[in-house]
């Protein structure tokens, strides 16, 4: 025995002898993990959130969050001698004169960017492929909470500085506090220790920024990578691949060595984008007042949406009985946020409702196969963009030469036209689609070589998809509507009540296909041709 | 459909291909070495990066295509990070795709869903258990402990009353009083007539009592915007048309629908712009809402002029100022 196989050994024996953990870890080195690129999204969410508490513990051995004011007199010198805030102060200490501050920063800003845009891409992939359905249910409403979460996570991080953007940002969200009906003034006096702004919301804020939401987001997101671990990765479905196998690569070695050159290789981009690109130069917007504001306010790109809703609310208010209501704030700013989280957490529930499928799902769904589902989601996402174009309306108007009226105006009917039309063409595409793959598999690929026959005759060659093609795509099952009865058997309409009618409906509606071909048709084709 | 159509079957998993690194010794050899070369790359950015840190002052500047002036010290310490960690990622990556096995390995799965049997020894351990701790038929322990628990949920909600002081008056109250000075943010000056020309635009603040220092919470409730127009701009009621001074005329500068500065004036328009919501108020017709979101006019602070001829308030405002909230009457 090698010297360095006898000491390996003997940490494993007094490691082992202690907690008996060979058993379980010679079962799950050898894990298998399918391979594809979209499963790598997830990663980018779990390493940015890794550089982000690494990057932010460095911050805060510098950060003074404190609203206390100091005169500035570190080496910027067009704010010299100036009044601000503590945090103001010390996040340009950071900046100018802590080596390697400012890369951090950059670092830690760039690094929540990437974080948030990787959850929304995790997310897509997960709604689009069917990731969500038993038995993952619960890794889905984690999910729906950890976007949720990084969404304020991401508000409250850039508002510690302190500086004239972030301070308007706080000033809106105090005003969305104050909106709230019979305990708004209250909330908003408890969070800010009397009137805006004074002097405890920096701190609280850290607080929360710092401990209570890692904290939180460490815990949902071990539970969330457990349950990945437990219930096996699900894989895209293709030759050898069944509901009951998973096929892939083992995590010791190849899996270590991918996913963790992978975080290397993550990491190294931000620190790249940190380098080069500049992102949040406070010391150009100036310490906060409430008396002053910079043109084109815009938040980070995951609140824009918000910011875009609350622009685009026609202005009412109710005052009645001596109390005021703002539509104009709730609507935007609470009203339609909760209906679109709380409708994306329950998705999975409804759709097993609606097909009536209780059973367990390992294999992905290819996007066309689903167009309901498909077409819904494109709904969302036109309907989110839509709002995200208005959050940069006079960004847009001064970059196009176009007025903030046109673009609001735009967005303001488009948003309740368009995504309607984006479900039905959507959905159009996904059976089009259909039809082009059933079309490969009966009738083979279109070369494009023609060929001239003895009798003069031109045809163009097919060339027949191998089994492994013509497996995948057809191996999806084919949904058929529920049966539900419209009457019962005393002859009674609608036994179900409306609900039965709505699951009816809908689930007619989702079953709407092309038939997937059979090695039935082809051979009955087969057999007639030419 | 008939029973007899059947679905196309799976061919199962396709043969292993080997790559050129497990059957030509040369081609491994020399994935070995790009590793490898990819390693030490890293490890020379990382000694890049430490140089970057002691050597290269925090205030040098280079010029750089694209990116214009810049600062050395932070670019060359990031792109120094940046390598160091890009290299390990990608020696490490290039391994296991060129020299690990890359043959796929099937594993079964289960079912979720423990087995019958397990499950109903589940059940019966419960209803043991919970029979032995008697919680079906102690009801007043069941009870009292729904009371304690219920109510102790309280305990949080109380402790964090002191958070922040009862809203009161406080978001219906300004700096602002019959005869208050208008003074210049910054300067605090107080402001003559003669000082502001038409067409012109100025943010101001109340005169304190001397000894008063003003905090950002007086700002944020006080602070004006004044413009002088010419007086036969204006498409006023009398009362309002009272309320300025040969054509100054003056609005609270928090915007009336979530407390933004509404800094943006366009003189050909006479059109006030809020920045954060586009929310457009007419300063010929009292800040009449004519776009966005925005519900209420900006409150208007009257004015009139003292003995000497300095702008002072008539009157504090009339209605509270900022955005709306749950006790305001108007």
């Amino acid at each position: 025995m090698k010297k360095s196989e006898k000491i390996a050994g003997s940490v494993a024996n007094y490691v082992d002898e202690r907690t008996g953990a060979a058993k379980w870890l010679k079962k799950n080195l050898t894990k298998v993990f399918p391979d594809h690129w979209s499963f790598m999204l997830g990663e980018i969410c779990l390493y940015s959130f890794i550089i982000l508490l690494l990057s932010g513990t460095f911050l805060t051995f510098w950060f003074d969050p404190s609203q206390r004011e100091v005169v500035y007199n570190g080496s910027y010198a067009p704010l010299s001698n100036l009044t601000m805030s503590a945090s103001y102060a010390s996040t340009l200490h950071i900046s100018f004169d802590v080596r390697g501050g400012l890369l951090m920063r950059q670092i830690h800003h760039w690094a929540a960017l990437i974080f948030m845009a990787g959850i929304i891409a995790h997310l897509l992939r997960v709604f689009f492929t069917g990731a969500f359905r038993k038995p993952r249910e619960f890794n889905w409403l984690i999910g729906v909470g950890l976007v949720t979460l990084g969404i304020v996570e991401g508000f409250l991080g850039y508002s510690l500085p302190d500086d004239l953007l972030s301070g308007t940002g706080i000033r809106i969200a105090e005003a969305i506090l104050q909106a709230i009906p019979v305990v708004g003034s209250y909330l908003a006096f408890f969070a800010f220790g009397g009137a805006f702004p004074g002097h405890v919301f920096i701190p609280r804020i850290y607080t929360v920024h710092v401990l209570l939401l890692p904290g939180i987001f460490l815990a949902l997101i071990t539970v969330h990578l457990m349950l990945v671990w437990y219930q096996k990765h699900t894989q895209y479905p293709g030759p050898g691949r069944t509901e009951k196998n998973v096929v892939g690569y083992p995590l010791m070695p190849v899996y270590m060595a991918k996913a963790g050159g992978f975080f290397f290789i993550v990491f190294g981009v931000t620190a790249f984008l940190g380098a080069v690109a500049s992102i949040n130069p406070i010391w150009l917007y100036g310490p906060y007042t409430p008396g002053q504001i910079s043109a084109g306010s815009q938040p980070d790109f995951y609140m824009g949406w918000l910011d875009g809703l609350v622009r685009m609310a026609p202005p009412i208010e109710t005052h009645a009985f001596g109390h005021t209501i703002s539509w104009n704030i709730l609507i935007p700013g609470l009203i339609i946020p909760g209906i679109l989280f709380t409708g994306m957490a329950l998705y999975p529930f409804i759709e097993s409702w609606i097909t009536g499928d209780k059973t367990e799902h390992h294999l992905l769904d290819r996007p066309r196969n689903v167009p309901n589902r498909t077409a819904l989601g494109a709904m969302s996402l036109a309907f989110m963009l839509i709002i995200l174009i208005n959050g940069g309306n006079d960004i847009i108007a001064t970059h196009f030469h176009l007025t903030i009226n046109q673009i609001m105006w735009f967005t303001r009917i488009g948003v309740i036209v368009i995504p309607p039309i984006v479900f039905v063409i959507t959905k159009r595409l996904c059976l089009s689609l259909q039809r082009a793959d059933r079309e490969l598999v009966l009738h083979g690929k279109e070369t494009g070589r023609l060929v001239m026959l003895p009798h003069g005759e031109f045809v163009e060659i097919h060339q027949e998809l191998t089994p492994a093609q013509k497996f995948i795509l057809t191996q999806h099952e084919q949904p058929e509507p529920l049966a539900i009865p419209d009457t019962d058997a005393g002859g009674v309409r609608n036994p179900a009540g409306i609900k039965g009618k709505i699951r009816s409906r809908m689930s007619k509606a989702n079953a709407e296909q092309v038939s997937a071909p059979s090695e039935t048709e082809a051979k009955a084709i087969d057999g007639g041709h030419h | 459909m008939s029973n007899e159509i059947s679905k196309f079957s799976d061919p199962g998993l396709p043969e292993h291909v080997h790559r050129k690194t497990d059957t030509d010794p040369k081609a491994e050899k020399r994935a070995e070495q790009q590793v490898a070369i990819l390693f030490v790359l890293s490890a020379f950015f990382t000694v890049l990066t430490i140089y970057s840190y002691i050597f290269i002052k925090t205030n040098t500047f280079i010029f750089l295509p694209i990116m214009g002036d810049t600062n050395a010290h932070q670019f060359f310490l990031g792109i120094g990070l940046a390598g160091s960690l890009l290299f390990i990622g990608f020696g490490a990556v290039h391994w296991a795709k060129q020299l690990m096995p890359d043959t796929e390995v099937v594993a079964m799965r289960h079912e979720m869903r423990s087995e019958d049997v397990d499950r109903e020894d589940f059940v019966q351990t419960v209803k043991e258990r919970a029979g032995t701790a008697g919680l079906g038929r102690r009801s007043l322990i069941k009870r009292s402990l729904g009371l304690a628990v219920g109510l102790i949920g309280l305990t949080p909600l109380v402790m964090l009353r002191d958070l922040g002081p009862l809203p009161r008056k406080q978001l219906n109250t300004t700096s602002w009083t019959k005869g208050t000075r208008l003074v210049t943010d910054p300067g605090n000056r107080p402001i003559h007539v003669n000082d502001l020309e038409v067409g012109a635009v100025a943010q101001v603040l109340p005169e304190l009592p001397t000894g008063t220092e003003r905090t950002l919470e007086n700002i944020g409730t006080d602070a004006v915007l004044l413009i002088r127009l010419r007086p036969e701009d204006f498409q006023l009621d009398s009362e309002r048309l009272s309320w300025t001074h040969e054509g100054i005329i003056a609005f609270s500068k928090i915007c009336s629908h979530m407390g933004c500065a509404v800094a943006l004036y366009e003189q050909q328009t006479k059109h006030l712009l809020c920045p954060c919501h586009q929310s457009t108020f007419d300063v010929t017709r009292a800040a009449k809402v004519i776009f966005g979101p925005a519900a209420r006019p900006l409150p208007q602070l009257a004015i009139t002029v003292d003995s000497q001829g300095y702008l002072v308030a008539q009157q504090g405002f009339t209605e509270p100022i900022g955005p709306s909230f749950w006790e305001r009457s108007s």
